[in-house]
């Protein structure tokens, strides 16, 4: 009997530490990229920080047109993904037959798991070259090769994260607006989208988050060169990222110095885009449900 | 036993396993991975990192070193010499490759933690400038590709070739072959010159990146050591006074300073080499390891 209790009394005591473990090592990461990324602020003066030229090596450390290069990636990964990743995540959920469901959803999955490594392959030996040939441009390493890719690369968390709001959308909506006289493609965009639109918004920003993270890839088909955007035919150039510079130049930097701490100030950035975006995405879900309960009450 | 359970105090107990987890975090966290190599154990493995320009010269000395002396395993990686560099200041290596010379901040870098880097010339090497196979232009001067990577030149018409737009290709900037290109071609040897690549110079993160770009797109300039030219690229002939004549880059024109992108190859030790570290440099510099040198489109350091 005792034993049983003191049994009882670990575990549960364990599984509640786990789940503080995960808010502490959120919390020791962004302390120790602190430590090491505010430096920089101080070494290096505001002007050149916020240039718009990034020469490490000769003490340029503008980081504005690396952000600029993530931005312009992230926004035309999402221009391709986003469409493509709700439309079929609508096709599992609502219109394919039981059968094609079945080989869909687990092919998509397989999909996600794919190393990203092999898809900057893809981009390197076909895609890149295909673009530049089929759009003229100067070179098919550019921004859209990346876009095109990481677009691919969110298209499974966005399709799995919306199928799975979807289908929790209860069948009673569907049929009411059948009954009512609607088609199925009113039903879909008029009662079963906004029904899952919480949902849907977080495969969206889950995407999001998956994109701007994402490194390989960008790496090895953006063509990293530190352009500042400007304007749309900054898709078609290339651009460099903030993660395929921290990956690029974090194993050439000796600790301690300005440059390590410029790439951790980076790493800050990059945690600070990525924490607003689960922010965001926790808001929306949250007003959702708010409302969703006020219209059932 | 509910009111023992009460008893206890579970917070302290909480707090204690969560401080034993933070606690393993950072012990993890803080163990240099240099440490392990750098125990007093004595070690038959000999640590080479560095320059991607050296990575197949080095790997292929690794291999031929087997047959000579079975006892020693040399374990060569790449990265670039930056990171080489980077590893014999923490001490994790026991030899960096290098294909430029230390620099004067990574030498007092590395005195800081207790080492103190010794050169050594292993080989020599050419940087070839290329272009696609189809591009017309068979020549440059130092100057016009010093105009081309700074962004002067921004047309391939200025240099008597097509009307196309020039993409300019370059290592990254960890790449010795960056550092060593920025200082001989664009600021030509000049210390006081601040002569920058342009900005939408594309950084590739590997040789290979600048080949395959290079065999592709006719728009494309690049430049690479002379042992990573594959047959499929069009090496440039480039002279640094159009007057005295242009060069290809061969072993002879390197050897005789005609050819005028050339530069030293190094290997550094973490403070003088002792026993299999020694023995494996003075086989380097021998001549059945020059050899090696020429088989792979270096230049050996003995005529």
């Amino acid at each position: 009997m005792r034993g049983v209790a003191w049994t009882e009394f670990l575990i549960t005591r364990w599984i509640r530490v786990s789940g503080y473990s995960a808010i502490l090592f959120v919390l020791l990461i962004f302390g120790f990229l602190l430590r090491e990324g505010s430096p920089a602020l101080i070494q290096i003066p505001p002007s050149s920080l916020l240039g718009v030229r990034w020469y490490p090596i000769e003490d340029h450390f503008g980081i504005l047109p690396l952000l600029g290069g993530s931005v312009v990636v992230t926004i035309g990964a999402m221009l391709v993904g986003v469409p493509l990743g709700i439309t079929t995540a609508i096709y599992i959920a609502e219109v394919s037959p039981r059968s094609v469901r079945e080989i869909l959803k687990p092919l998509v999955e397989v999909l996600a798991g794919l190393p990203s490594v092999m898809l900057g392959f893809l981009g390197i030996i076909l895609l890149a070259p295909s673009l530049r040939r089929l759009l003229d441009l100067p070179t098919g390493l550019s921004a859209l090769t990346g876009a095109l890719l990481l677009g691919g690369i969110a298209i499974p968390t966005i399709v799995s994260v919306a199928e799975d709001a979807l289908d929790a959308v209860p069948r009673t909506y569907r049929e009411a607006a059948m009954a009512l006289g609607a088609t199925r493609w009113q039903t879909i965009w008029r009662v079963t989208l906004p029904a899952a639109r919480s949902g849907v918004l977080t495969a969206v920003m889950l995407g999001i988050a998956r994109v701007i993270g994402e490194t390989m890839t960008v790496m090895m088909v953006t063509g990293n060169a530190p352009v500042m955007p400007s304007g749309l035919q900054s898709l078609f150039r290339p651009v460099r990222t903030m993660t395929a510079t921290i990956a690029a130049e974090m194993g050439e930097v000796a600790n301690g110095s300005v440059h390590y701490h410029a790439l951790f100030l980076i790493g800050v950035t990059l945690f600070l885009i990525s924490l607003a975006i689960n922010l965001i995405a926790a808001a929306v879900v949250f007003r959702q449900r708010t409302r969703a309960e006020r219209v059932l009450s | 036993m509910a009111i023992a359970m009460r008893q206890h105090r579970p917070h302290a107990v909480e707090l204690l396993l969560a401080l034993a987890l933070s606690a393993s975090l950072t012990a993890a966290c803080s163990t240099e991975p240099g440490q392990a190599a750098s125990s007093g154990r004595p070690s038959r493995t000999i640590e080479n990192k560095g320059s991607d320009t050296i990575v197949n010269l080095a790997l292929a000395w690794a291999e031929a070193y087997q047959q000579v002396q079975p006892a020693v395993q040399v374990s060569v990686t790449g990265g670039g010499t930056g990171t080489g560099m980077a590893a014999l200041i923490n001490g994790t290596v026991d030899i960096a490759n290098a294909s430029r010379r230390i620099k004067p901040e990574e030498r007092s870098a590395a005195e800081a933690n207790g080492i103190s880097p010794v050169e050594f010339v292993v080989a020599r090497d050419a940087i070839a400038v290329i272009v696609h196979p189809d591009n017309p232009v068979d020549r440059l001067t130092i100057d016009q590709i010093a105009a081309v990577y700074t962004g002067a030149i921004d047309n391939w018409a200025q240099l008597g070739g097509q009307d196309r737009p020039i993409v300019r290709l370059s290592r990254e900037t960890n790449s010795g072959t960056h550092v060593y290109f920025l200082e001989q071609v664009l600021r030509k040897g000049d210390l006081e010159s601040e002569a920058l690549f342009s900005p939408d110079t594309l950084l590739l993160p590997s040789s290979e990146g600048i080949t395959a770009e290079v065999r592709d797109n006719p728009n494309a300039i690049g430049y690479d050591g002379l042992g990573y030219v594959t047959p499929d690229v069009k090496v440039l002939a480039v002279a640094l006074d159009p007057s005295l004549g242009y060069a290809y880059p061969t072993i002879q024109t390197v050897n005789s300073l005609e050819y005028p992108i050339a530069r030293e190859l190094y290997m550094y030790t973490a403070g003088e080499p002792e026993s299999e570290v020694l023995e494996y440099l003075n086989w380097i510099l021998s001549d059945p390891a020059q050899v090696i040198v020429s088989q792979l489109g270096f230049v050996p350091v003995r005529r």
